[in-house]
């Protein structure tokens, strides 16, 4: 970083640093508070909303550890 | 259940069970090293890639066990069995953030177990000691529960008696002898491969034989609805914080334990950690997939004595022959890789920080690894002793306390990686409260994961591993927060 770099720019890199890691936080979120998901309806093909949601996480939770993996190189 | 012999099925069991064996023998040759050292032994060199420590922590980490426990689970309480999928999601945040500095400090210092990191920060030798007793407690019943997986497939064959079991054993003991922890990551490959077949020919055909996910869903929500009590197909809302502890706990716990960490160890690099992290749930996709046969077996209205026998018995109903044989060798073989790597992870504990701190000092580094090959072959042994002589239901019992004492060894190994504030005697007394206390919540509720807290009224159903770990970590952060710095502990924490 440069040393002119304007004010409340050291504010914005520490978000950008925190940023990949904060993220994470999300998929316990999601799949930890229960009245979020448990349900039957909507379902998809023939899946409660209960067993879609969660299995939906599963590739959600790469992506957003992907997204950590590329915001920490 | 078939009483006679499914030969056909037995033979394509056989012929795959044979062509691992030979694998594992071979293994030792592969990416070849010296097999007198315990790190080359144990940690296989620590060179293995993404792709190897994906196969290797996959086949380690989603065990025979799994297979046959959580559909069974599944099968006997419907939506609460799933905690698993949650559970094996939320891990891997963690070991992303995690393992990989975990990794870096154990590279750099040559630690080999999660003790030896600990004594390397607070030196000592008893919390190491303690920490590595706890792995040892914990990993045994989770290796005896491996040949409960085993012991349902092989019965499933109609094979009858307990021999095929112990010969079964004592060639994976025997490899695992000669060619460490090399020995199950190749045959990881194998045995991941297998299971995936078996998963997606189920989930693909077993539904269209039975009418489609919506009827297998329907069939399971009938079922329930007889059966009555805390089942069903959605949870009921006092299950909630159940559900939620217990997926949380686990996921805590689950990298604590010698088997995933001496895979994290011996993969090659921090990359290959985080890596692994964003390509490791796909097995969670396929654990709930397979958690879901719980469900197909309720459809398919295949009847057993007990419920650990439901994944076998609805391949049964459903496959032919030749795929029943393939799919119990699946089984069996997810059982090998991880009591391998158990059996190893609790050899390199006794031996790294029991044995050498409290018995023989002078060890030299070739005594050490064959300590070690004979280490895990007393374990192995332990384990089948256990199955052959005592009921089923002491394993699991046990295993169920053993995730609850190795999460007591979390706050040692996780915060340890990141401050260097806690002391020594706080993390040790929060270590033994954690255990007194989640040993007494599971005896008071007659070994159920579950304890109901009441508050002002209000019962709130919690997984007692967490508890026990809440008061592990008042008393580790309130102790350290109290007790004076004493000046010995500064000089180890300075680099040597």
């Amino acid at each position: 970083m440069s040393n002119e770099a304007p004010p409340g720019s050291e504010r914005k890199s520490f978000l950008r640093a925190a940023f990949p890691k904060l993220i994470l936080l999300i998929p316990y979120v999601a799949l930890l508070w229960l009245p979020f998901y448990n349900d039957a309806q909507p379902a998809i093909f023939g899946f409660p909303f209960f067993y879609w949601y969660q299995l939906l996480w599963v590739p959600l939770t790469s992506l957003i550890l992907f997204i950590a993996y590329k915001g920490g190189e | 259940m078939p009483t006679s012999l499914n030969l056909t099925a037995s033979i394509v069991f056989l012929a795959f069970f044979a062509f691992v064996t030979i694998i594992g023998f071979f293994a030792a040759r592969w990416k070849a090293g010296d097999m007198t050292q315990l790190h080359e032994w144990g940690l296989g060199g620590r060179q293995f890639g993404t792709l190897i420590t994906w196969f290797l922590v996959g086949g380690d980490f989603y065990t025979a066990y799994t297979v046959i426990a959580v559909p069974a689970l599944v099968y006997a309480v419907g939506a609460y069995g799933f905690f698993a999928l949650p559970y094996t999601i939320i891990v891997y945040p963690f070991v992303f953030l995690v393992m990989p500095r975990l990794w870096k400090a154990c590279h750099k210092d040559n630690h080999i177990t999660a003790a030896d990191f600990v004594q390397g920060i607070y030196g000592g030798k008893w919390f190491a000691a303690a920490i590595a007793v706890t792995g040892i407690i914990a990993t045994m019943p989770y290796i005896a529960l491996q040949l409960v997986g085993m012991q349902v497939v092989i019965k499933s064959l109609g094979i009858p008696g307990e021999v095929p079991l112990i010969i079964a054993f004592l060639i994976l003991a025997f490899y695992t002898y000669a060619s460490g922890i090399r020995a199950p990551a190749m045959i990881a490959f194998v045995k991941d491969i297998m299971i995936y077949i078996v998963v997606i020919a189920a989930v693909c055909l077993i539904p269209s034989k039975l009418g489609g996910y919506a009827s297998v869903f329907d069939a399971a929500d009938h079922f329930f609805a007889v059966k009555g009590g805390a089942t069903g197909t959605i949870l009921k809302p006092t299950q909630y914080l159940a559900y939620a502890s217990l997926a949380l706990g686990s996921a805590l716990a689950a990298f604590m334990y010698p088997h995933t960490m001496t895979a994290i160890l011996s993969s090659s690099s921090e990359k290959t950690i985080k890596k692994n992290a964003i390509l490791l749930p796909a097995y969670s996709f396929l654990l709930g997939l397979i958690a879901l046969m719980g469900y197909m077996a309720i459809a398919a209205g295949v009847k057993v004595d007990s419920a650990t026998e439901i994944v076998p018995a609805l391949f049964g109903k459903i496959f032919p022959a030749w795929f029943v044989g393939f799919a119990a060798a699946a089984i069996a073989i997810s059982a090998l890789v991880p009591a391998a790597i158990m059996s190893i992870g609790a050899a390199n504990l006794f031996t790294r920080n029991l044995w050498k701190p409290l018995i023989n000092p002078n060890i030299t580094p070739s005594q050490e690894a064959s300590n070690a090959k004979l280490v895990s072959l007393a374990v192995k042994f332990g384990a089948l002793v256990f199955i052959v002589f005592l009921p089923t239901k002491f394993a699991i019992d046990l295993q169920l306390l053993g995730g609850v004492w190795i999460l007591q060894t979390f706050p040692a190994i996780v915060f340890s990686l990141y401050t260097r504030w806690l002391k020594l005697p706080a993390l040790f007394i929060g270590w033994i409260a954690g255990i007194s206390c989640g040993t007494a919540l599971a005896i008071i509720q007659e070994l159920k994961p579950i304890f109901v807290l009441n508050v002002a009224g209000d019962h709130y159903p919690v997984y007692i591993g967490v508890l026990a770990l809440i008061v592990n970590l008042v008393l580790t952060f309130g102790l350290s927060a109290v007790l004076p710095q004493k000046p010995q502990l500064k000089s180890v924490l300075s680099p040597a």
